[in-house]
């Protein structure tokens, strides 16, 4: 159970970054902190103790396997978080460009 | 028939990846071959709507069917609902598509315009398709991530703020979803939406599946943008391109949010009552607070944006209705009208939402500014967007003979038969401001005196642009005839049943 | 941007040709061991990134590369889809089927259209890292001008 905890604090942290900081590169880094405690978890939900790697190998009769959906799940959540991380990366980067400022405080466009 | 469904999703990812190989050589091939996809899933949408009646098909990817009774790969689903929203999600997006063909001249890089376009629909084809969370997650990715891009199309200051609050918004509701999907499939050990179902149906703790609930909620509400977790919206639709807006609000908000959370909530999750509580009284209040939010707005989009977060409400709120019906369980009636209005309104929504933002579109393609204050005087230089936008204005607040007024007078009837009087009234009542503040739309922007810019120098928009507005105006007008007992029956009813038997999902779907 | 000193200038080209192999080696192994299309092509992007860096990106065109690069990706998302849509043609005629023959499990020729279908989404994760990276260089350019 410890270990889910720690992944809920790993979470925990990820959303307190992204509430306090004002910068937007710390900002995105919160984001990716959340997502991987998350990734974490998933892939602690396929763990069996003892479990061999999810390969048949033809040469070994039946053996205990952890469960490999949950890795399949976290390469895919891996994949679109590389997208969403490379999308906000652009989007800060075009904004630097705009304020020459990283800092959120001075963006104030859209305020209310 | 069965063998189309997969085109969905496979057509629009080929044309996007085409528009980009072979857009910058070719000179017009996006312009030519976008609206020809859009065209294609379009007939094809109508075609299986036709054919497909009150029965269910169930595609099993890459031919991996259940093993015992267990699914075993990723299922595609199309059945009464998910072909009604397919529909609508083509539809929209061919005509929205058609207005960019003059609007988006004045931006550059047109092709990846295009191709993100064809992206956004495949995502959208594929989450009302899926039958698989995990699947169902992948494609709503394809379609946000998309959005974000679209979004900030325009690289001025404001648009790429307002993007990157989405995308900080999107990818914390993304996340939210992601936990729970791992923690259904923790419980349950598996994907399939009818098989969790099956799982559930022989027993399961409460406390756990209402957590799992409240995240997704929490989630699906922050991509559809249900009042707590509405910051995003005003500005992420509102600084978009306005074909965009018309997509982003009278599509997406309904695909990835409400779609996914009713399709959920209805054939996946039991019913239970504190769940039902909180749709209603989340519906409720973004009907209400949205709805006061848009009377104070000066900027055109910012008005519609806060109005769609209001017209979305009454679709929560009448979902929410309708399980509480359904629990109560001797009223019946009731809950067919219920979640019958609750479609109906949905359908309706996109069309008169998307007609407004493209209204909006157009005032600001021929003046460059959408501040109501700015405009004035224009229904004599614009006579096809004046009459088209206040058809819509006149649909959206309720008025008859417009679509408008018959969803949300079975909606209202609905809540009066439930007895939910508190709830009819604030129906009522918001209904009236809705009529508040287009009024002052159609004044300021429309029959004002002109302040100060030459209105003899506005000329109406191209023909592409006013032509998509005119077609939508009248579909204003030939959706009331849903409201016919006998054209009901052929088109709400099979996406009626779906929901209403809630069992019908999972046993079709196994095939049990 | 600006390469970096002789010392790194002259070991990154042995190191990169090693890493790229090594990407190859796991996409073509994909169906057997852990790694696979994306793993590989990330590697392979690795590699042509430590190109870059090392050697400056002056010595590039860097507009005509992003759009090589984005193109090589596009072309190979298509090849996927393609792949995909062919299975509507073979077999039990299903999206997605495996329609060629599975062979021995545990051999390199193996497991059907998989290692196509990993050989292409290699190419495509490697194209597209590479366009991210060189599109963010180009920002840096950009600005800095």
């Amino acid at each position: 159970m410890t270990v889910y905890i720690l992944c809920f604090v790993l979470f925990l942290v990820g959303l307190y970054g992204l509430i306090t900081r004002r910068n937007l590169i710390k900002i995105a880094i919160s984001l990716s902190i959340m997502e991987f405690s998350i990734f974490l978890m998933l892939v602690l939900i396929g763990y069996i103790d003892n479990g061999l790697m999810p390969i048949v190998d033809p040469g070994l009769s039946a053996q205990v396997y952890v469960d490999p959906l949950p890795q399949a799940m976290v390469l895919t959540a891996i994949v679109i978080g590389l997208a969403t991380t490379a999308m906000l990366m652009a989007i800060a980067i075009r904004l630097y460009r705009k304020y020459k400022t990283f800092d959120i405080r001075e963006m104030k466009n859209l305020r209310g | 028939m069965d063998a189309l469904i997969p085109l969905f999703v496979a057509i629009p990812l080929i044309s996007a990846f085409l528009i980009v190989i072979l857009g910058k050589l070719v000179k017009g091939f996006h312009r030519f071959l976008a609206p020809l996809t859009l065209l294609v899933l379009l007939i094809l949408a109508v075609y299986e709507f036709t054919g497909l009646g009150k029965i269910s098909i169930t595609y099993a990817m890459g031919g991996w069917t259940s093993e015992g009774g267990v699914p075993v790969g990723i299922y595609l689903v199309l059945d009464g609902f998910s072909v009604l929203m397919l529909c609508i999600i083509n539809l929209i997006g061919l005509i929205a598509l058609f207005y960019s063909l003059s609007y988006i001249t004045k931006y550059t890089a047109e092709s990846n315009y295009f191709a993100l376009f064809c992206l956004i629909i495949a995502g959208m084809n594929g989450v009302v398709l899926s039958g698989d969370l995990f699947n169902l997650f992948v494609f709503l990715e394809v379609s946000v991530i998309s959005s974000y891009a679209l979004v900030a199309f325009g690289v001025g200051k404001t648009e790429l703020e307002a993007s990157f609050k989405y995308q900080v918004l999107g990818g914390l509701a993304s996340m939210l979803i992601l936990l729970a999907i791992g923690l259904i499939y923790w419980k349950t050990k598996t994907l399939n939406i009818a098989d969790v179902r099956n799982v559930l149906d022989a027993g399961y703790s409460k406390p756990f599946y209402l957590f799992v609930q409240v995240l997704l909620i929490a989630g699906f509400g922050l991509k559809a943008a249900i009042i707590p977790f509405h910051a995003w919206l005003p500005d992420a639709h509102s600084s978009a391109p306005s074909p965009i807006s018309a997509m982003l609000s009278g599509v997406l908000i309904k695909a990835v949010g409400i779609y996914v959370l009713i399709r959920l909530f209805f054939n996946m999750f039991v019913f239970s009552y504190e769940i039902a509580l909180v749709l209603t009284s989340l519906g409720a209040i973004s009907m209400v607070v949205g709805s006061l939010l848009a009377i104070k707005q000066w900027d055109l989009k910012r008005l519609l944006a806060y109005s769609s977060i209001s017209q979305v409400g009454y679709v929560v709120m009448a979902f929410g209705m309708g399980i509480l019906l359904l629990l109560r369980g001797n009223n019946e009636a009731a809950a067919v009208l219920a979640i019958g209005g609750a479609i109906y309104h949905m359908i309706n929504h996109a069309v008169f939402k998307g007609l407004l933002f493209l209204n909006a579109g157009a005032i600001e393609h021929r003046l460059n500014t959408r501040n109501l204050k700015e405009m004035g005087g224009l229904s004599k230089a614009m006579p096809v967007t004046s009459t088209t936008s206040f058809m819509a204005s006149m649909s959206i607040s309720g008025i008859p003979p417009f679509n408008g007024f018959f969803s949300k007078l079975i909606i209202v009837i609905a809540a009066i038969n439930g007895r939910f009087y508190l709830l009819a009234t604030l129906a009522v009542v918001v209904s009236i401001i809705t009529l508040a503040y287009f009024l002052k739309f159609q004044r300021f922007a429309f029959f004002n005196k002109s302040t100060g810019k030459a209105l003899d120098k506005i000329k109406e928009v191209p023909f592409a642009m006013s032509f998509s507005m005119i077609f939508l105006a009248v579909l204003c007008l030939a959706l009331s005839l849903l409201a016919l007992p006998s054209v009901r029956d052929s088109i709400l009813s099979p996406a009626i049943d779906v929901l209403m038997q809630s069992d019908l999902y999972f046993t079709s779907t196994l095939g049990l | 941007m600006e390469g970096m000193s002789t010392i790194v200038k002259r070991v990154t080209p042995l190191l990169a040709g090693l890493i790229f192999l090594y990407g190859i080696y796991i996409i073509l192994h994909g169906h057997l061991t852990p790694g696979g299309g994306f793993a590989g092509g990330a590697i392979i992007a690795g590699a042509f990134i430590l190109l870059i860096l090392a050697f400056g990106s002056s010595a590039l065109n860097l507009k005509k590369e992003v759009a090589g690069s984005s193109n090589t990706e596009s072309i190979a998302l298509l090849m996927v889809v393609v792949l995909a849509l062919m299975a509507l043609l073979f077999g039990t005629k299903v999206f997605f089927f495996n329609y060629l023959p599975k062979g021995e499990p545990g051999e390199l020729l193996s497991a059907g259209v998989i290692p196509l279908y990993n050989i292409f989404i290699g190419i495509e994760v490697a194209g597209a890292i590479l366009t991210i990276f060189l599109a963010l260089v180009i920002f840096k350019e950009e600005s800095s001008k």
